[in-house]
């Protein structure tokens, strides 16, 4: 923070993409280094602000290793103007980054407990550098889980990283998609199929629990949560909202009493239940 | 700190105050007549001042005609207010340059001269201090928006009468200003004007005028100005509406009230303390080079609160109650005050002339969350 104080907070850094891959057909990853000074350190679940030249600047989660100071990770759907720009980078540009943003998933408090991470679509980027924490310090969580859900098989992020994840002795993951393709042999339906499961054979009292995605399958999921037994102050969700500034100013992002760029985008569940519930807030 | 600093004293009228304010080198903004109101604009000397006006003003109705008395601040406040000047409604951030391997980013440097505001009135004092508050919030601070700040002298006017639409005493913001000025002029009933001094900086400018020191019945007739102005006030808030409004989401008064809002943004622009802000990204035709800008929005736009996929608030219903709700009650959470001074323009300049007063009396006449409301449960 201070040295975000130190300049003006609407300013952004020169940052050179170091490596752009595509992920999936619309999602591309970025590697990014700043052209001046250090890389700054980052938290997981906290976003920059991303700017592409003459296009504009939008709200990107982190989406890499905080304990790995080589690259700033991001990824990225294509969904508008400034993401369509921000994923055709090539190697060697230079985009604008502001950041970081915002608070944290709280997985280093959490040591003790059996974490439950529960992705929907490209909500996996954001939880994937708590992932990375709980992975490199797996002796002090009594379990790990996490439950995805995308649309079809061709939409699974990091795909070969779940692999790995999912190979893993001490690592259960459990895949839903909402359509199948042919030679799918995975679950077929919505993320909660996949969470009931994953909840069956653990101590409910035990689980610690982290979610991103979309708002509905968020407020599915804390129900499905809060039904088995896991306590409603262990359930964290990570809130999206229209950004303009993420220091506070613009007032775009606010949700009531909260401004989703400073006190959240996560938010522990019961901080947020009264409006999440509510239409159009 | 001179002698005058805190002190109180008698001036014949404002004109000395204005050149003294100049002849020290600031630029002075103030009550002017302009299209058949009262906006804030440069003046030169106090013969700019619209005296002798008087403003008419209910819900959805403003007109500003001849007093026919010679007095200077009769009128209350207008469509415009400071923020204009402090928070400016285009201001740009930055400008970029494409270069052979990427871009160069220049920072804007804002140059704003000392300027006295003039003429400005308790509730507006309080809507700055609120706003001091949205741009340096802890975290972040706006350089910009603090650089404006610093540079800026307040000379307030104690108001001597109140519009109908005026609510400041139930705000707890006005009729006096009791501090957060540099120097206060109140007009006595007889003429003339009670001068306190507020500020060093205030006692600089009041030390190169030949002001007398008040007496002590002088200082009661100030009082009584702005008693009289308290005593006239119609409209008023409820006090416990923070409160109620967190309960009241569903209540089927955000169905009735979304029924006669056009959703016009009328009541953000004119409202003192309104604060949100959008972007531009403003391009050369070569492409080479870029601009960022940050402009005034506001909450009754669909494009608001639009996200990948639509609009959060899509009805007129979810803002009006956004906006009302952010005013009365989350502005506490946040800014541990309310952001409504009283200042009664939203109620004016609503064209269709909905009174954020009457709004709030509906709910706290009827507190009770009906199950079947016509609000927005899922
Ligand atoms: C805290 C946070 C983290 C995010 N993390 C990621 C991420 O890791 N990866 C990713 O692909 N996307 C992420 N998003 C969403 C991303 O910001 C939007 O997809 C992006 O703003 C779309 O902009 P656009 O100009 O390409 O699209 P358009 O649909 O043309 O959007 C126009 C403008 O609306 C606003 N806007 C539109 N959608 C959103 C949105 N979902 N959230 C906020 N503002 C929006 C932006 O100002 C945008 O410039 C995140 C959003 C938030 C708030
Ligand atoms: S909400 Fe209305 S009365 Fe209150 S400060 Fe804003 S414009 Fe003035
Ligand atoms: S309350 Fe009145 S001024 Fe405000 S948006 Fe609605 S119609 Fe316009």
């Amino acid at each position: 923070m201070e040295a975000l104080l130190a300049q003006d907070p609407m300013l952004p850094r020169r940052y050179r993409v170091k490596r752009v891959w595509k992920e999936l057909g619309d999602v591309a990853s970025l590697e990014l280094e700043p052209i001046d000074g250090e890389p700054v350190p980052f938290q997981p679940g906290q976003f920059n602000m991303l700017y592409a030249f003459g296009v504009g600047e939008v709200a990107i989660s982190i989406s890499g290793d905080p304990a790995d100071g080589s690259g700033l990770v991001h990824t990225i759907r294509n969904v508008g103007a400034v993401s369509a720009a921000l994923t055709k980078v090539s190697d060697g540009d230079v985009i604008g980054v502001r950041g970081p943003f915002g608070t944290a998933w709280p997985v280093a408090q959490e040591t003790g407990r059996n974490i439950v991470f529960v992705a929907g679509g490209l909500g996996l980027a954001p939880l994937r550098p708590a992932i990375y924490h709980v992975l490199q310090n797996r002796a002090h969580y009594s379990g790990l889980t996490l439950i995805y859900g995308a649309r079809s098989p061709d939409d699974l992020l990091y795909a070969e990283e779940i692999k790995s994840w999912k190979s893993r002795f001490d690592t259960e993951v459990e895949i839903t998609v909402d359509h199948a393709a042919p030679g799918w042999t995975g679950q077929v339906g919505v993320v909660t199929i996949g969470l009931d499961k994953a909840l069956a054979g653990i101590d409910k009292a035990e689980v610690s629990a982290f979610l991103c995605g979309p708002e509905i399958m968020m407020r599915f999921s804390v129900m499905s949560l809060t039904a088995a037994g896991v306590p409603e102050e262990r359930i964290w969700v990570s809130m999206e909202r229209n950004m303009k500034c993420a220091v506070g100013f613009c007032g775009h992002c606010q949700f009531g009493p909260d401004f989703i760029c400073r006190d959240g985008p996560v938010f522990r569940h019961d901080q947020v239940s009264r409006l999440i519930s509510k239409k159009e807030v | 700190m001179t002698a005058r600093t805190g002190g109180s004293f008698i001036l014949d009228d404002p004109a000395p105050l204005v050149d003294a304010l100049r002849a020290d080198g600031w630029r002075v903004i103030g009550p002017r007549e302009g299209d058949g109101a009262i906006v804030y604009d440069e003046i030169e000397t106090a013969a700019d001042l619209p005296r002798g006006f008087v403003d008419e003003q209910d819900g959805g109705h403003y007109r500003l005609r001849e007093s026919g008395n010679d007095r200077w601040f009769d009128y209350v406040v207008g469509p415009q207010n400071w923020k204009k000047w402090l928070f400016p409604a285009r201001q740009k951030l930055w400008s970029a340059t494409r270069t052979a391997d990427g871009f160069d980013i220049d920072p804007e440097k804002v140059e704003f001269p000392k300027t006295a505001l003039f003429g400005t009135r308790a509730c507006e004092i309080a809507a700055i201090e609120i706003q001091d508050r949205v741009f340096d919030n802890g975290d972040f601070a706006d350089a910009g928006y603090r650089h404006r700040r610093e540079n800026t002298l307040i000379v307030a006017v104690q108001c001597a009468r109140s519009a109908p639409t005026c609510f400041c005493s139930s705000m707890n913001t006005g009729p006096r200003a009791e501090a957060g000025f540099d120097i206060a002029l109140t007009e006595l009933e007889d003429g003339g004007f009670f001068v306190e001094c507020g500020s060093d900086r205030g006692a600089e400018i009041l030390d190169r005028i030949d002001a007398t020191a008040a007496d002590a019945a002088a200082e009661e007739a100030a009082q009584a100005v702005t008693e009289q102005a308290a005593q006239m006030q119609m409209r008023s808030m409820p006090e416990n509406i923070a409160g109620l409004l967190k309960d009241s989401l569903d209540h089927p008064r955000w169905a009735e009230v979304a029924d006669r809002c056009l959703s016009c943004a009328n009541c953000t622009l004119a409202c003192p303390t309104c604060f949100c802000s959008d972007v531009e990204d403003v391009n050369d035709l070569s492409g080479d080079h870029t601009e960022r800008w940050r402009v005034w929005d506001s909450c009754f736009s669909l494009d608001f609160s639009y996200i990948h996929g639509g609009a959060v608030r899509r009805s007129t219903l979810s803002r009006y109650r956004q906006w009302m709700t952010h005013k009365l009650s989350s502005w506490h959470d946040q800014f541990d005050t309310s952001g409504c001074v009283g200042c009664g323009r939203c109620i004016t300049w609503c064209p269709v002339g909905i009174d954020i007063t009457e709004e709030a009396a509906a709910f706290a006449a009827e507190p009770a969350e009906p199950a079947d409301a016509g609000g927005l449960e899922t």
